[in-house]
């Protein structure tokens, strides 16, 4: 338990804030590797995911050429990465980026194929062209399971974040890093908290989010 | 606006065939029903006229011209439709549900609202429901919101599929006199599948009535066929034979009295 104390008493030292090594710097850094590779792997797989979705086609390739990725250890690809492209921030982009991919592909078809059939299909029958179905009718009504999706991936990628700082010296990992290397257990143990704190914090945005793309639509009658 | 279909059929990819070679022509401002159990190729036939079906032989022709040489979605936007169960958009309110064509086509929101306001209290339901969401309405009011859509882009031609099949008979039956009177101010040209024959019989001009594999079994007004089914499916399918089909005259104090087969008197004769 005193380790704790020392933990949290390491996160409110004046010290570690500010500054380029700061916990504030660190926290930002963070959050923006997280949003960078979520960014970027959304539009790769958002697309994707609609399109099968939406079509139908080619629905069993692709799911197994993610789940394929997913399978992949994110520390054994960053370590392969990091040999190819060296020191920085690119490696654990790229590495982030395969994490995230599978989780936004799922929730995107699977938001898509979701939505009501009966309503798709009159909504086609009506004169709806094939883009105005995809963004007025299919893309609203699986908007939940779409962020479902970006949450999850979202999730997996604060967490997993915290590697970037095994190859640059980057975001909260530095802490666990450097923290194992010279014995600085309270050290350690502050990143880790701060992780889990910025991890919970996220969540809890994007479930907020996702219960605001829920409207009226399946409210019982009054 | 008259609908022609010319010798077409419908085979599937996997082999099953839901229509062969179907002929049939729908005056303008008259009703087809198309009748049959599942599987008669019924909502086949009727998804051909707005290109939601293509049929893989012979052609449909609105007004003398090949479906197929008209713009998919303008031709699908010129014609109302009512699905089975509704099918309104669950996320939109009511009032947009009913402008989506209008709004589709350009017309300014504000003046489609208006409008559609003034078509939900054509078909019977209160404009102040408008705000809200299809999953607030009954069954049988989510099925005038959605006639109301079908007319809300001025169409000449309606197809209907099964649109009272949802709801219980005695909503139905409102449905229908609804319909019969909207007919009859609007003389829409109109396509309407149903398995119920006597719901074929009370709204359609003239009935085609369907076997599977889309053969017709018979094509003619309801009187026709009435009087002269043309086989045994034909009369079994209209139920010649049960007791509310064979009506005869009793006399009861010089009255002629209308009785059913089993006796039970069903009106008087004028």
């Amino acid at each position: 338990m005193n380790l704790f104390g020392d933990a949290l008493a390491w996160i409110t030292d004046g010290a570690h804030w500010g500054g380029p090594g700061g916990i504030d710097h660190r926290v930002v850094q963070h959050l923006l590797v997280t949003f960078a590779a979520v960014a970027l792997a959304a539009v790769l797989a958002l697309p994707l995911g609609i399109l099968i979705g939406h079509t139908g086609r080619g629905r069993l390739v692709v799911v197994a050429l993610a789940g394929a990725v997913r399978a992949v250890p994110t520390l054994g690809l960053l370590t392969l990465l990091g040999l190819a492209l060296g020191i920085g921030i690119q490696a654990p982009l790229i590495a982030l980026v395969a994490l995230a991919f599978p989780s936004l592909l799922a929730g995107a078809y699977a938001g898509i194929e979701a939505a009501d059939r009966g309503a798709v299909d009159a909504a086609r029958a009506v004169g709806m062209s094939e883009w105005q179905l995809v963004t007025r009718v299919e893309i609203p009504l699986g908007a939940d399971v779409i962020l479902g999706g970006i949450r999850a991936a979202t999730l997996q990628v604060v967490a997993t974040a915290t590697l970037a700082a095994y190859i640059s010296d980057t975001g909260l990992g530095r802490y666990l890093f450097s923290g194992l290397k010279s014995r600085q257990y309270d050290q350690m143990l502050a990143g880790a908290l701060l992780v889990a704190a910025l991890a919970l914090v996220l969540d809890l945005t994007m479930a907020a989010l996702q219960r605001a793309s829920r409207p009226t639509t399946r409210k019982v009658p009054s | 606006m008259g609908i022609e279909f010319r010798d077409v059929g419908k085979t599937y990819p996997d082999g099953t065939v839901a229509v062969t070679g179907f002929s049939c022509t729908v005056p303008s401002h008259r009703t087809l029903a198309l009748v049959g159990t599942s599987g008669s190729g019924k909502t086949t036939l009727m998804r051909m006229v707005n290109r939601m079906v293509e049929p893989t032989t012979g052609s449909v022709l609105i007004d003398g011209r090949d479906v197929r040489e008209l713009d998919k979605v303008a031709l699908r936007r010129s014609i109302g439709y009512v699905p089975q169960a509704g099918g309104l958009l669950p996320h939109r309110r009511v009032v947009d549900n009913v402008a989506t064509v209008p709004v589709l086509t350009g017309t300014p929101r504000r003046a489609a609202r208006d409008a559609a306001l003034a078509l939900l209290e054509r078909v019977g339901i209160d404009p102040a429901l408008g705000r809200r969401y299809p999953a607030q309405l009954s069954g049988g009011q989510q099925q005038r919101v959605a006639v109301a859509r079908a007319l809300a882009a001025e169409p000449n031609i309606l197809l209907m599929d099964e649109p009272f099949g949802a709801v219980d008979p005695i909503v139905r039956r409102g449905l229908q006199d609804q319909l019969l009177q909207l007919q009859a101010e609007l003389g829409k040209t109109i396509v309407l599948v149903t398995h119920d024959i006597d719901e074929a019989f009370r709204l359609g001009d003239e009935v085609v009535i369907l076997r599977t594999g889309g053969i017709v079994a018979q094509t003619g007004t309801p009187k026709e066929i009435v009087a002269a089914p043309a086989d045994e499916f034909v009369r079994d399918f209209i139920g010649a034979d049960r007791a509310e089909r064979a009506l005869r005259t009793v006399d009861v104090d010089g009255r002629s009295v209308v009785v059913d087969g089993d006796g039970r008197p069903v009106g008087v004769l004028e």
